[in-house]
């Protein structure tokens, strides 16, 4: 077991830059998760910590050491793979003590070794399978059996539940938090579904463009995102946009999101957000459950206001309205007991003591 | 029944011009058969003269009788062919540089086409291809070039080549290397990249994920370049006939024409013999290694 560090790492293809110089700390035993869209150099990341790609400029260290240039077998971890990438002439048995049997261990510990990580995935009884006599589930669990029998200072996966379909991922899920918890061992994850980063993570890097854009817990992502690109990758549905200003209507701050719509902000946001010049193009962010319906929502912070949906989308625990808004589409989460019809106004109501305030020129949460 | 006949009683009657799938691919099936049966039998009736006449003795084939069927068959052309101790000399001969060729072209062919198809390295897309127009350029245009090359050797170093049967040894892997090389690059293309990136992750070397990782992964493509190579091997006729001249350095190609073809008398017989006595190893090779040929091992290494 292990940190790792990443120290100004870049990652450069001829001319183009996949990794702007990251920093990254990630203590012993905790489970990161990097997500972002597909280039934006996650993967790459993982590659560079692998050891499968070379390092452009910076350092990588594992458990202190400096690995730029250390093979991938030298650096004492294991990876597992979005195909698997099961050795299709070995038997399950066979596949999860190839690294230990390069390495010559005594024979009798490479079996409890697997023996042991095949009744923790629950593939006992598969040991002697090949892989093409595996479903796509069982063959994920012998790749992670691969990665636990060598009892690595680190474990690396690369989008291992893509190839998967929806609900075996989510029982996957699941397992590998289960196999964490019980391993304990420094995990790097990879993936672009913002929910599996969400469920599993201790924390989170967000990526964008080959830069880190913000890193916290799951629950500090989404209440309290750095940027909008944070912001609207993370949640689902994203959050919503209305470009707005910050005005002074009767000695209250007011944020105005068109001619005829104003909220007053609480007195909380109203301190933070005075400072604010009056100028500034600004965006309202807010998130679908912080748009309800005006009946079951009230107190503090809460403004009411009328919109006429053009779509419902009813979820069956949720309700969600989409409506325009201030020349975007706004989307609310109601209560499924709401009658929300599409063309119908319906009373809504903002919670903007959840509201964000950004830049819209920079982007960043003000 | 009933229920459609009374829904398509309105309906006007059509005339299917385009059958279902089903009936498109019997139509297929048909087609597929007839070409195929014109082929066997092309490929097929000379082997079979060849066993007729193999057959049958000197009289009977110089005899105005239909050649198609043998009226008093014998055994005397195998047992003088395989009590002939020239003969045994080619088949023993051909078998050697055919077994060493083999050897030869997939010691160098394989970690090649691994280097080529795995190594990123400065060139190797060039190599690749060149390694490949090698292989187009003709075997006629290269044995006077090649022949001239042993002849000078020979003349610098007194070590003599020609009417050898080991100088043979040297020249196939001219015709087998390029071409296994570029069927073993295609094999190891075809292997996902996660699956030497795993092994070396798991800490296995280049040449370990050559050995235990590549090779049995692309079993069915290393048995086709050693068909290849072996066939090519056995069957070669021009260079045998260019390079070796003494009866006791021939191989079994040349062998059987210079020695059984003496001025303008054929000894047919023997030579139908001799044919099929020197097709039967690649035969058996084939029958063997089919099964192998055909299956892909790959199923299963990452997503099916």
């Amino acid at each position: 077991m292990a940190d790792v560090t990443l120290r100004k790492v870049v990652k450069r293809y001829d001319d183009v830059e996949a990794v702007r110089g990251i920093d990254l700390d990630i203590p012993d035993h905790e489970f990161v998760v990097l997500v972002g869209p597909s280039g934006c150099g996650k993967s790459t990341t993982l590659r560079m910590i692998a050891g499968l790609e070379d390092i452009s400029d910076g350092d990588i260290m594992i458990g202190g050491d400096i690995v730029n240039d250390v093979p991938p077998k030298d650096r004492d971890i294991a990876m597992v793979f979005q195909n698997y990438a099961l050795y299709p002439h070995m038997t399950v048995a066979e596949n999860m003590s190839f690294g230990l049997r390069l390495k010559h261990y005594p024979k009798a510990e490479i079996k409890q070794r697997v023996t042991e990580a095949a009744r923790m995935l629950d593939i006992t009884e598969l040991i002697d399978r090949k892989p093409k006599q595996l479903s796509g589930g069982q063959r994920q669990r012998v790749a992670m059996g691969r990665a636990i029998v060598r009892n690595p200072k680190v474990f690396l996966f690369d989008e291992p539940l893509s190839n998967l379909d929806a609900k075996l991922r989510v029982q996957m899920r699941i397992e590998i938090k289960k196999v964490h918890q019980k391993v304990r061992t420094t995990t790097v994850y990879v993936t672009h579904d913002q929910v599996e980063a969400m469920t599993l993570a201790d924390r989170v890097v967000v990526m964008n463009h080959g830069r880190i854009e913000q890193v916290g817990p799951p629950s500090e992502l989404y209440h309290r995102p750095a940027t909008r690109f944070v912001a609207s990758f993370i949640g689902s549905p994203a959050m919503n946009f209305v470009p707005c200003r910050i005005e002074d209507i009767g000695g209250t701050l007011h944020v105005r999101v068109s001619d005829t719509l104003a909220f007053p902000l609480p007195a909380s946001r109203a301190a933070r957000y005075n400072s604010v010049s009056r100028d500034t193009k600004l965006l309202l962010g807010l998130r679908p459950e912080h748009v309800a319906d005006a009946r079951s929502n009230s107190g503090p912070g809460f403004e009411t206001f009328e919109a006429t949906p053009d779509v419902i989308e009813p979820m069956g625990m949720e309700t969600f309205v989409y409506f325009p808004l201030a020349g975007g589409q706004i989307c609310g989460r109601v209560n499924p007991a709401v009658d929300a019809r599409a063309g119908a106004p319906l009373r809504l109501a903002v919670d903007l003591n959840h509201m964000h305030l950004l830049n819209e020129e920079t982007g960043t949460v003000i | 029944m009933s229920s459609m006949a009374i829904i398509d009683k309105g309906a006007p009657t059509r005339k299917v011009k385009y059958g279902s799938i089903s009936r498109d691919r019997a139509w297929a099936l048909r087609w597929s058969y007839f070409f195929l049966v014109i082929f066997a039998f092309a490929s097929l009736v000379p082997p079979i003269y060849m066993l007729i006449t193999s057959l049958k003795s000197s009289t009977e084939i110089s005899a105005a009788t239909n050649p198609w069927w043998v009226f008093h068959p014998t055994i005397e052309n195998y047992v003088a062919l395989l009590t002939s101790s020239q003969f045994l000399i080619f088949f023993r001969n051909s078998a050697m540089v055919s077994v060493l060729v083999v050897i030869i072209t997939m010691l160098i062919s394989v970690p090649a086409a691994f280097a080529l198809a795995r190594m990123r390295f400065w060139g190797s897309a060039t190599i690749a291809t060149g390694i490949f127009l090698t292989y187009l350029i003709p075997d006629t245009l290269l044995f006077l070039p090649l022949f001239k090359m042993f002849a000078v050797f020979s003349n610098w170093t007194g070590i003599e080549l020609i009417n050898r049967w080991y100088v043979l040894v040297i020249v196939y892997p001219t015709l087998t290397v390029p071409f296994c090389t570029w069927i073993m690059i295609g094999y190891f293309a075809s292997i996902p990249k996660e699956l030497d990136e795993a092994a070396i992750i798991d800490g296995a070397s280049w040449f370990q994920t050559l050995t235990r990782i590549f090779i049995p992964v692309a079993l069915p493509g290393l048995i086709a370049a050693t068909i290849f190579a072996f066939t090519v091997s056995w069957a070669q006729f021009l260079y045998p006939m260019v390079f070796t001249t003494s009866t006791d350095q021939l191989v079994m190609p040349a062998g059987i024409i210079t020695t059984l073809i003496k001025g303008d008398v054929f000894n047919w017989g023997q030579i139908m013999t001799g044919a099929l006595l020197g097709a039967a190893p690649p035969l058996i090779i084939y029958a063997f290694l089919m099964d192998y040929y055909i299956a892909g091992l790959t199923a299963g290494a990452t997503k099916g």
